[in-house]
């Protein structure tokens, strides 16, 4: 049984899968870090992504191409998005609150989404519907590196900018000036209010990003890995990568390895069901929520959140 | 000489306050103009009025002739007026380059060129004589120069009209001297300041013009070259005030706090408050002078629970209290008036009456079988409000909406009921008008008569001078010499405050130390 365990990390496929696990969780995370450093908690990543998940499969499979499924899974995001800011910033609802809300309310919808678009007749689906998936974006000259080419350079497109967000947003925060508006609101938003930012425009913005690049992450699991759909097909992924975002302390770089972890726990899990030794597979799904827990459990430190973490603001009355 | 502003009829009510009563004020081009007036006189309101923070119920603004309508801080911003709040308005983690471009587009839009900005900001801070690190973070500056972060975020604004409410507040003489002279040259350069004081010889020494106020309604405004301080004060409280307080000489008690060979590190981490040992006793007031950030801050919170030491012990009336919890102290009857209201000193989101019953609530007969009693609870805080005469529209109004000088007879008022044996008082009449100011000290006096033991600890020389009976002198976090007030010089004072003296050697707490071994062998 070691021997079989020792050749899942001999083998280049695990690597690859490495990198494949982790995209939806960073591109939610990362995607959503901006938002949570504005000061929103955005715990309602689960929905964004379920959404997207939904809002692919549905593109794809009605219009037949990809592309626009990966725009409608889009789209889908950013309306739980807007639905999130009005909510959390507009109302000044208590975000967590709302998130689970949302994350309710987009599993149930897309329990009934999915069906109603794919029925034939009457009768309710039974198998599995195939729609055309992302194909896979060979890199020239880094793809055929041996090893390093199979490991990074022969994914599906999500993949690349999962790891290109990464940079990017750490650019934005740190580099641009509308970052720094992003820090200041996240931070003490009654100063950036006093200086004539919108602390409510920051926090829209952030939040519709976060929508649309967690709805691109469902997509990723939809109509890119799999080409098809099962209920609840995100799993809890969109709480991991939220873990992550704890995990990485509210940094870019912090945040990659969290989502680099769980994603390799993903992965270590489905190659060990795969291998079909003893261990029931209900343990092994087990697994990156086991990890998670371990992870936050030895998480320490300073807690480093945003001053204005999950506190709507309102000016104050006079 | 021009007019830049002018206020008229402005009125602003809260629920149940009438905050400004139609108040007419007009400020020239270039002049350094004091509002003077008592705490809850209505000067922050009338200027957070001019700021767009609040909306005035009626009145009329005029800007360099033309009438204006501020709505909110960014209008009075685009106008060139800049604002520096009783409370800062910087974001801590953040640089000073990047608290000062905030909100604007920087040099290299959408970049954020901070190196630019930073040159920038040294170049200000030159012209200004401002001097700060632009690449330091907030949060590691001390108040002083925050308060020059915020001056350079208005002038950065291109502020003609420079507000700055009760700048002196937080500052220690020397760095009030330094804002002083930036003061001037700002006016140099042509920039009216309204300069926001309750403190007479500031606004003497420094202003143009004086504005008084009372009560929500204008006093008067009058030339400082014809006025005196004793006319301001009658103006501002409508009596007469005498800052004499009358101290009978008392032989001190027992001991009850003894302090011995006590060290405490800061919030980084670093040594604050080194091998410091005293004595303070019954029928006693002993003051600890010092410029601020000398380990004054941390010496207060290592006797009040909040901090641990390092090293050393505290005892209090013969018991072990080191590092036992707030609670624990204050139940060896304890009182602390920490130097900040707003963070330690109260819940300012909780009622008057909530904050005053706020040591005694789990107390009979403020609440019984662990349930609190309404009517009791309304019943002692209307007394409190009565007995020290807090101005509040109610007991259930939020702390918050109080003035300072309001907030702090809330303080005082919790910490002094149940006559506690020993008192530990930090920076307790900072921010508060002379009326205030000389009620909080009559009462600290008479805490003493009756036989409290009081710690002052205080950065306004004048302050230990006039209440203590021993004066200690904290600096570097030592203690760097003890005298009695009677024999105290104030040039040795003020020497030692800047540490080119010391009194007090390593010698004399080896000393203690040594007389304790020897009484520790001995039982
Ligand atoms: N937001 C508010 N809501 C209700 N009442 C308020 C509010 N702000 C101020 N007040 C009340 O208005 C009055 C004037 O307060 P203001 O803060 O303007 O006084 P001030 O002159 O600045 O005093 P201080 O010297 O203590 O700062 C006080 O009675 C205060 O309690
Ligand atoms: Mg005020």
């Amino acid at each position: 049984m070691l021997d079989q365990l020792l050749s899942i990390f001999a083998n280049v496929e695990f690597y690859a899968a490495i990198i494949r696990m982790t995209t939806p969780l960073l591109l939610a995370a990362m995607g959503s870090l901006l938002a949570e450093k504005a000061g929103v908690v955005t715990f309602s990543m689960e929905g964004m992504m379920l959404m997207g998940a939904v809002g692919g499969i549905i593109g794809s499979g009605v219009t037949g191409n990809v592309w626009m499924g990966v725009l409608l899974a889009i789209l889908f995001g950013i309306s739980v998005g807007l639905i999130y800011a009005i909510m959390a910033v507009s109302v000044g609802a208590h975000q967590i609150v709302t998130s689970v809300g949302l994350n309710l309310g987009a599993l149930g919808l897309s329990a009934v989404l999915y069906p109603l678009v794919f029925k034939r007749g009457e009768e309710v689906i039974q198998t599995v519907i195939r729609v055309p998936s992302m194909p896979l974006l060979k890199i020239p000259i880094l793809g055929d590196i041996p090893f390093v080419g199979n490991v990074f350079f022969n994914h599906l497109p999500p993949v690349y900018i999962g790891y290109l967000l990464a940079p990017v947003v750490w650019f934005i925060l740190y580099r641009t000036s509308w970052g720094l508006k992003v820090r200041a609101v996240g931070e003490h938003p009654h100063a950036a209010d006093t200086v004539g930012i919108s602390v409510a425009k920051v926090r829209y913005a952030t939040i519709l990003f976060a929508g649309a690049c967690s709805g691109l992450a469902g997509a990723f699991l939809s109509i890119g890995l799999l080409g098809s759909y099962m209920e609840n097909m995100t799993a809890g992924r969109g709480f991991i990568a939220y873990t992550a975002i704890v995990f990485g302390k509210w940094e870019p770089t912090g945040v990659l390895l969290g989502t680099l972890l769980f994603g390799m726990a993903d992965a270590l899990q489905l190659r060990i069901q795969a291998l079909g030794i003893g261990i029931p597979y209900q343990f092994l799904v087990m697994f990156p929520y086991v990890v998670t827990m371990i992870a936050l459990i030895s998480l320490v430190g300073k807690a480093s959140w945003p001053a204005s973490y999950g506190s709507p603001f309102r000016r104050e009355a006079g | 000489m021009s007019e830049l502003l002018r206020l008229e009829k402005m009125r602003k009510t809260f629920p149940g306050v009438l905050a400004n009563d139609d108040i007419d004020l007009s400020i020239e081009q270039g002049e350094i103009h004091a509002l003077l007036g008592e705490n809850g006189a209505g000067k922050t309101t009338l200027m957070n009025c001019v700021y767009g923070v609040y909306r005035p119920d009626r009145g009329r603004i005029f800007w360099k002739g033309k009438e204006v309508t501020i709505h909110q801080a960014r209008d009075a911003i685009a106008l060139g007026i800049g604002m520096v709040h009783q409370h800062f308005m910087l974001v801590p983690p953040l640089t000073v380059a990047e608290n000062v471009i905030l909100g604007l587009p920087s040099p290299r839009e959408p970049l954020l060129d901070i190196k630019a900005v930073e040159k920038e900001v040294e170049e200000l801070s030159q012209r200004y004589g401002l001097a700060v690190n632009p690449s330091a973070q907030i949060w590691q500056l001390p108040v002083g120069v925050q308060q020059r972060v915020e001056i350079l975020k208005a002038l950065y604004r291109k502020a003609e009209l420079l507000i700055l409410d009760e700048p002196t507040a937080v500052l220690t003489p020397i760095e009030v001297d330094e804002l002083f002279a930036v003061l001037k040259s700002l006016k140099e350069k042509g920039i009216s300041v309204i300069f926001i004081s309750h403190k007479l010889e500031e606004v003497m020494k420094i202003c143009d013009r004086i504005t008084v106020l009372r009560d929500g309604r204008k006093i008067a405004t009058l030339k400082t070259t014809e006025t005196t301080p004793r006319e301001l004060a009658k103006m501002m409280v409508g009596r007469e005030v005498f800052l004499k307080i009358d101290k009978p000489p008392l032989k001190p008690g027992e001991i009850v706090l003894k302090v011995e060979a006590l060290s405490a590190k800061d919030n980084r981490g670093l040594p604050a408050v080194r091998n410091v040992s005293f004595e303070v006793r019954r029928y006693e007031i002993l003051g600890i002078a010092g410029v601020d950030g000398n380990g004054q801050a941390e010496l207060a919170d290592v006797l009040s629970g909040m901090r641990r030491a390092s090293s050393g012990r505290v005892e209090i009336l013969g018991k072990d209290v080191t590092d036992c919890t707030p609670l624990e102290i204050i139940n060896h009857g304890v009182a602390y008036i920490p130097p900040d209201r707003q963070h330690t000193g109260l819940i300012l989101d909780f009622t008057v009456a909530e904050n005053l019953v706020g040591k005694s609530f789990f107390k009979s007969p403020l609440s019984k079988w662990g349930i609190l009693r309404r009517e009791s609870i309304e019943e002692f805080a209307q007394q409190a409000i009565q007995e020290y005469g807090i101005r509040t529209p109610g007991a259930q109004v939020k702390a918050k909406l109080l003035s300072g000088g309001n907030q702090q007879k809330v303080v005082l008022a919790r910490e002094l009921s149940g006559n506690p044996d020993l008192i530990i008082a930090s920076q307790p009449t900072r921010g508060l008008d002379v009326g205030a100011t000389e009620y909080v000290r009559t009462k600290m006096v008479e805490a003493r008569n009756r036989g409290a033991a009081i710690l002052l600890i205080s950065t306004e020389l004048e302050e230990v001078l006039t209440l203590s009976d021993r004066i200690a002198v904290m600096y570097g976090g030592e203690i760097v010499g003890i005298v009695p007030a009677d024999q105290a010089d104030i040039h040795e004072i003020g020497e030692m405050m800047a540490g080119t003296k010391r009194l007090v050697d390593g010698t004399l707490t080896l000393k203690i130390q040594e007389t304790e071994k020897a009484y520790e062998s001995s039982d």
